[in-house]
């Protein structure tokens, strides 16, 4: 039982991880309907920036973590500028080839750093190496969790309540409500439907590298870690494309099984329970467990 | 310029439009008959490459561009044709029969995954079959009694009735004999009843449905149809490279086929095979500049995907319709000389068209 526990425990903190990219994949495609396949390259960029902030320019670790999602928030901005702007109304398949390219070249970019991009690093955290345990007597026995899987979770969660109270309480996050409801009606009612747009890209990336940075100490930091966000699809398929609960919901969902999948299933089932579970998801309940309604009209 | 004049209906799905169409495509079909000779067998060797991602994009653009269903699982396609073909190989299958079944066994598969298409589009179906993707991929490399595993397949040299396929030029000829016969084939089918159906499809899938078109039968075909083709494609892929292993059909391979497309020009069988040409000559060009580079630059393993990056976006920002659109353009630019006004080809500007319901 209690070794159960304990896969789960890794599993939601694994989760957590998947949450917060596909998090991003949701805000960008209820703000703008596209589907951004770069994410998960952000979430890598993060990862570096962390790295250089800390490793190369010195800084204490959560001031550095503030810095990256400052300069991730502009990245972000400045893509949607650069990039995404000019396609605004193309066909959405359009998007996400673009969004593939912007991964390519971020992928591509990173590896050319001289003597940088090809390794693999570690991040110094101040949490390091340190276990908590939960219930048990102290010294021993109860629920042993490692303090990055503790990390994740909490960082996650304060994250989520962020947001929560960002698109509940603040002028901002109600524009960008109403934006993704209804751009044109938005637009009528005075709010700035592009530069909202340019928010919600910066924000995205900037909740992409926040798990890259909790995702860092856990299995350090490369050119390709931004793969983990192709897990991310069907955590977001899951939750349904467009809620944002459903997001965090769906990522704890995947991370579980893949957890629980590795360990009770044969070699091989672990790296492809994510995908069985979204193949079964979409057969039974294509709009995810939180999604709207897919009718179109005509 | 040329004005055609139509006089009867069989005109509007003739091949060849006219006498010039018909002289610029037999110079070509010459010119390509004529190449192995003239060209070194490295370049034999490339247009080999070429022949084959055609075949593959010309499959997945009946898929995409045509029938607008995303799929970004393609490799898997390919994986199956090449490994049916190297399992069917092993066995003394003569290559028609065992070509035929690598088509037949992707095909179904196809089918087996344009179910979800029933029921979920969009980005969901993409979804879909990148799961799939991922799925095969892992499954390829589990089944290891069949493919080898991660340790790989070794295949043979090919057969065709009774003669041996040893050299690049022999490999070359087929390659491309195929290729004609599957544009050929997509072409017919693209003026046939269904193909219009694909493309209604692609237009409006409601509009397609009030029309009176089954929708569901009609996706399944598309799925199938493109995947028998990837699968025809694999089948030679695996004679080509003689080594099998899950690396060459990633979820990466699945992106690089579907940046063909949109490099080459969604929409058009030119674009397929363009797109394809592009794409082996961008290769070979990365690797002769290598040489030329500083070695500081050169040798970068992130070179390649930098500049795929590089042309992906540039080609989607500053010409969305590909290098068949570019085509296009210069062919009307002297077409219509000097008549030729920039804004011909604008597309109208459009909003965001919400696929929401409100």
């Amino acid at each position: 039982m209690l070794q159960f526990l304990q896969l789960v425990a890794s599993g939601i903190a694994q989760g957590c991880i998947y949450g917060l990219i596909a998090l991003g994949f949701v805000l960008i495609y209820k703000a703008t309907e596209a589907v951004s396949f770069a994410q998960g390259d952000l979430m890598m960029l993060g990862g570096f920036i962390g790295l250089a902030t800390t490793v190369v320019m010195g800084m204490p670790f959560w001031i550095a973590f503030i810095a990256t999602l400052i300069v991730m928030l502009l990245v972000g901005m400045l893509l949607e500028r650069a990039v995404l702007r000019p396609l605004l109304g193309h066909p959405s398949f359009t998007v996400v080839m673009v969004t593939i390219g912007i991964g390519f070249l971020s992928r591509g970019l990173v590896t050319m750093i001289p003597f940088w991009g090809t390794e693999t690093h570690v991040l110094p955290v101040p949490y390091r190496d340190e276990i908590v345990r939960i219930g048990g007597d102290g010294a021993e026995g109860g629920l042993i969790m490692s303090m990055e899987h503790v990390v994740v979770i909490a960082v996650t969660a304060l994250l989520m309540a962020a947001l929560y109270l960002l698109f509940k309480h603040t002028k901002i996050g109600i524009a960008m409500k109403a934006t993704s409801q209804n751009q044109l009606a938005a637009f009528y009612m005075g709010i700035p439907v592009r530069r909202i747009n340019m928010l919600v890209w910066g924000i995205a990336a900037a909740v992409a590298a926040c798990a890259g940075l909790l995702l860092a100490p856990i299995t350090f930091v490369h050119a390709n870690m931004g793969f983990v966000g192709l897990k991310a699809f069907p955590a977001a398929v899951i939750g349904g494309f467009g809620s944002i609960p459903g997001a965090l919901v769906g990522g704890l969902i995947i991370g579980v099984v893949e957890m629980l999948s590795g360990f009770y299933l044969p070699e091989g089932f672990k790296d492809i329970a994510a995908y069985v579970v979204v193949l079964i998801m979409l057969a039974v309940k294509p709009t995810g467990l939180f999604g709207e309604n897919l009718s179109k009209r005509v | 310029m040329r004005f055609l004049f139509k006089t009867d209906y069989q005109q509007d799905i003739r091949l060849f439009k006219h006498g010039g169409q018909m002289f610029w495509y037999s110079a070509l079909a010459l010119a390509l008959i004529a190449a192995p000779w003239l060209l070194s067998s490295y370049w034999v060797s490339q247009f080999i490459f070429i022949w084959i991602y055609a075949i593959v994009s010309v499959g997945l653009m009946l898929l995409v561009g045509f029938t607008g269903q995303v799929s970004i699982g393609h490799a898997a396609f390919l994986a199956m044709g090449a490994y049916t073909e190297g399992y069917l190989y092993s066995l003394g299958w003569p290559f028609a029969l065992s070509l035929t079944f690598a088509a037949l066994i992707a095909g179904i598969t196809g089918i087996i995954v344009g179910l979800p298409a029933l029921r979920v589009k969009g980005m969901y179906l993409a979804i879909a079959t990148l799961a799939f993707g991922f799925i095969v991929e892992e499954g390829v490399t589990r089944a290891d009694g069949i493919t080898g595993g991660n340790s790989g397949m070794m295949v043979g040299t090919l057969q065709v009735f009774g003669l041996p396929i040893d050299s690049e030029q022999r490999m070359y000829y087929l390659c491309l004999f195929i290729l004609a016969l599957v544009v050929l084939g997509v072409m017919n089918l693209m003026r046939s009843p269904t193909g219009r159906a694909f493309v209604a499809i692609r237009d409006s899938e409601i509009s397609a449905q009030s029309m009176g078109i089954n929708l569901a039968y009609y996706k399944t075909t598309a799925f199938a149809l493109s995947a028998a083709i990837t699968g025809i494609a694999g089948a030679l892929y695996a004679h080509k490279l003689r080594f099998l292993s899950p690396e060459q059909f990633t979820f990466l391979q699945s992106i690089e086929l579907l940046i063909i497309l949109v490099v080459g020009g969604i929409g058009s069988i030119y674009g397929a095979i363009f797109g394809a040409a592009f794409w082996i000559v961008v290769q070979q060009l990365i690797v002769i500049a290598k040489d030329w580079l500083p070695p500081a630059i050169g040798q970068q393993t992130g070179l390649q995907p930098t500049i795929f990056g590089l042309i992906l976006i540039a080609f989607i920002l500053f010409e969305p319709m590909g290098l068949y659109g570019r085509w296009l353009k210069i062919r009307t630019y002297f077409q219509l000389f000097p008549f030729y006004r920039k804004g011909m080809f604008r597309r109208q500007k459009s909003y965001m068209k919400s696929e929401r319901l409100k």
